[in-house]
């Protein structure tokens, strides 16, 4: 089994201060973090090597100093890590950003064919849960998404049986391999890192590709292959403040909400 | 109304709304995005579509028409049994390629977004995610829509200027539907697609109901939600579920509430839990995290109790009381009680 895992870097959003005076985004004020989805689609590939065999491969795109969250995959298990990385990557959205994904998983597979790549649900700063979809969609296997549970792999079949997580219910699904998970925290504990990896992960260095590398497209990645664009960023609208008051005060609204909206 | 457009992009008109169903059971969110449609379809004077996709579901077509449908693409197939991206991926991208809208609508639920992420590569045009916003700039006739980002600690308005069909998924609970014209009629089409279940990679061999009672927080009236606060488990049960039994409502917890151990995940508001739309909310003991707060942003009145008088709950909030909740809300549910209380039917 080669499984790839995509991990992106992200800043903690926690600590995401919002600049009132220019209403933009104070990034530097936010340590930068692997995005925790991410560190559970690791942990499920390198339980998946476990008891499969294989290999596990992680890449990033992202600038120069992404290469933290991939040695961070190191010292959670990885094998192997490729940061893509190049100026015109700037700006992309998820469409963007999905090509160049698949465009390096379609490069690592020429040499070594993958079973399966595993994405995070969402990236905790974007937020869109689009990346994953897009990159099964362009290299034309199937997705499975929101998965918080690996029941089986048949690899004899090329065969994988997981759980999707629905909003009262989960799904029980077979797809082919290969395929595409986006996982859910739930799917797995995370391990400590063993202290061979965590020496492992400090001296690693992953190889970088950049557009030269990926084969691909200019006219698809950046701004120009980007269809959405961020026209405007503002500050949450905030309440006014609310209306201090004794528990007194709050029965009486209570019960005149009550006889007025017949709740 | 919006000025119409030339060249490449004038091929594509009429507002598009996916219409989700489980079993037959259409999702409140696609019709709340049906009135959602509606407004938009209005302001660029065309027609408003739902997409109808799924096995023997050709009853709910005419709900789709009182809710606000001018028109339905009904494709009723038994491989579209289950929802699997595959299937529906194809027949929503060949329907959009036959009949070219400019504008879809899709809930960002699982199923909603699973879609839409597809669709959207598929027809290489942009999406924007988990909406709480849409409008329309009728001077360049292109949907503005607006979206929470990193963690909720801003909001960005999203445009996709020079691409055919425009998308979007919506959150559940912030749009409004509209009230239901009964008899209300409208035009069903019924486009020939051809599905065969041989060559197809995935297969869904069951749904689970989880089990347990049902939690419905999205649909509850009323929620009492705990948090840190409450300090310990026995703490949460006497006065979050005390609170929930004497006003009759759901209980939800805060993140915090729900790492300590006190309530199961499946509660949990907020970002990473559910958002919710009650007529009241009240946040005992929690102390208005960002995270929580855009998960609550929905509810009509929101009632907060915390001791420290400058927690950000209090700036969000509709009512505030501020003091100890060991002492606050037993006194609330003894009052409550002895004036009648506003217990829901
Ligand atoms: C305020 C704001 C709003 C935005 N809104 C939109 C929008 O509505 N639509 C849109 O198309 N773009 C949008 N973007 C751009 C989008 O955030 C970027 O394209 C981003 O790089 C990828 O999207 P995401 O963070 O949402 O990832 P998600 O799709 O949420 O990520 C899912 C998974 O994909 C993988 N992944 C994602 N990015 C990478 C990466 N760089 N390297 C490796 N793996 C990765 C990870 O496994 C991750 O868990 C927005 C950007 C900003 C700043
Ligand atoms: C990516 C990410 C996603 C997240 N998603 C969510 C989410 O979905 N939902 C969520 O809730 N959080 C989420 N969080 C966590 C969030 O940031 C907060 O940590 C969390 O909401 C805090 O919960 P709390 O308000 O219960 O606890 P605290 O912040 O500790 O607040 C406790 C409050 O109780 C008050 N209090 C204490 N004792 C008393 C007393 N005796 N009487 C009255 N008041 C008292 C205190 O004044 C304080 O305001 C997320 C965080 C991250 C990083």
């Amino acid at each position: 089994m080669h499984m790839i895992v995509c991990v992106k870097q992200v800043p903690d959003t926690t600590e995401v201060r919002i600049d009132p005076v220019t209403n933009t985004l104070d990034r530097s004020s936010a340590p930068a973090i692997i995005n925790p989805y991410d560190s559970h689609a690791v942990e499920e590939a390198v339980r998946i090597k476990e008891m499969h065999g294989g290999k596990v491969t992680v890449i990033s795109m992202g600038p120069p100093n992404a290469i933290e969250v991939i040695k961070r995959c190191i010292a959670l298990g990885a094998d192997e890590g490729y940061l893509l990385s190049d100026r015109a990557f700037a700006g992309s959205d998820t469409l963007a950003t999905s090509y160049i994904l698949s465009q390096g998983i379609a490069t690592i597979s020429r040499r070594e064919p993958v079973d399966l790549i595993l994405c995070g649900k969402q990236a905790i700063d974007g937020d869109t849960a689009q990346v994953g979809p897009g990159i099964a969609r362009r290299l034309g296997i199937p997705q499975l998404t929101y998965v918080n549970h690996v029941a089986g792999i048949d690899p004899a079949r090329k065969e994988i049986k997981v759980h999707r997580k629905l909003d009262d219910a989960y799904e029980v699904v077979v797809a082919k391999l290969p395929c595409l998970l986006t996982v859910e925290k739930e799917i797995n504990e995370l391990s400590y890192s063993s202290l061979p990896n965590m020496l492992r992960a400090v001296r690693f260095e992953p190889k970088i590709l950049t557009v030269a590398d990926l084969q691909a497209d200019l006219s698809m990645m950046g701004l120009k292959g980007s269809p959405t664009s961020v026209s405007k960023i503002f500050a949450p609208p905030q309440r006014s403040g609310g209306e201090i008051c004794s528990v007194e005060q709050l029965v009486e609204k209570l019960l005149e909400l009550h006889s007025n909206e017949k709740c | 109304t919006a000025i119409r457009l030339t060249g490449e992009l004038a091929n594509y008109q009429g507002v598009w709304v996916f219409i989700e169903q489980r079993e037959g059971v259409v999702a409140p969110v696609s019709l709340e995005l049906l009135g959602a449609g509606h407004q938009l379809a209005k302001k660029l004077d065309v027609e408003l579509c739902g997409v109808l996709l799924g096995d023997r579901v050709s009853d709910s077509v005419n709900m789709l028409y009182e809710y606000g449908a001018d028109k339905v693409y009904l494709v009723d197939h038994p491989v579209l049994h289950f929802y699997r991206t595959e299937t529906y991926m194809k027949v929503f991208v060949e329907l959009v390629k036959r009949y070219a809208p400019e504008i879809i609508l899709m809930g960002a639920t699982t199923t909603g977004r699973d879609l839409a992420g597809a669709v959207a590569t598929d027809l290489a045009t942009g999406l924007t995610a988990d909406c709480t916003g849409l409008d329309i700039d009728g001077k360049q006739r292109i949907m503005l829509a607006t979206r929470p980002a990193f963690g909720g600690n801003i909001m960005a308005t999203i445009l996709c200027k020079n691409h055919r069909p425009q998308m979007a998924t919506v959150r559940p609970k912030v749009m409004k539907m509209m009230t239901p014209n009964p008899g209300r009629q409208g035009v069903l089409v019924t486009p020939e697609v051809t599905l065969q279940e041989d060559n197809l990679l995935t297969q869904v061999l069951e749904i689970v109901k989880e089990h347990g009672e049902q939690v419905n927080l999205q649909e509850a009236a009323i929620i009492v939600a705990g948090g840190r606060g409450l300090g310990d488990r026995a703490g949460f049960q006497k006065l979050c579920f005390g609170l929930a039994e004497a006003v009759g409502g759901q209980v939800g917890g805060s993140r915090a509430a729900v790492e300590a151990g006190w309530i199961e995940q499946k509660y949990q508001v907020g970002q990473t839990g559910v958002t919710v739309a009650p007529k009241i909310y009240f946040a005992l003991g929690i102390s208005g995290a960002i995270q929580h707060l855009v998960g609550i942003r929905g509810s009509d009145i929101i009632i907060a109790v915390n001791s420290d008088p400058d927690a950000p709950i209090f700036k969000e909030c509709t009512y505030g009381v501020v003091g100890d909740i060991f002492t606050i809300v037993p006194k609330l549910i003894e009052q409550l009680k002895e004036k009648g209380g506003i217990r829901c039917a």
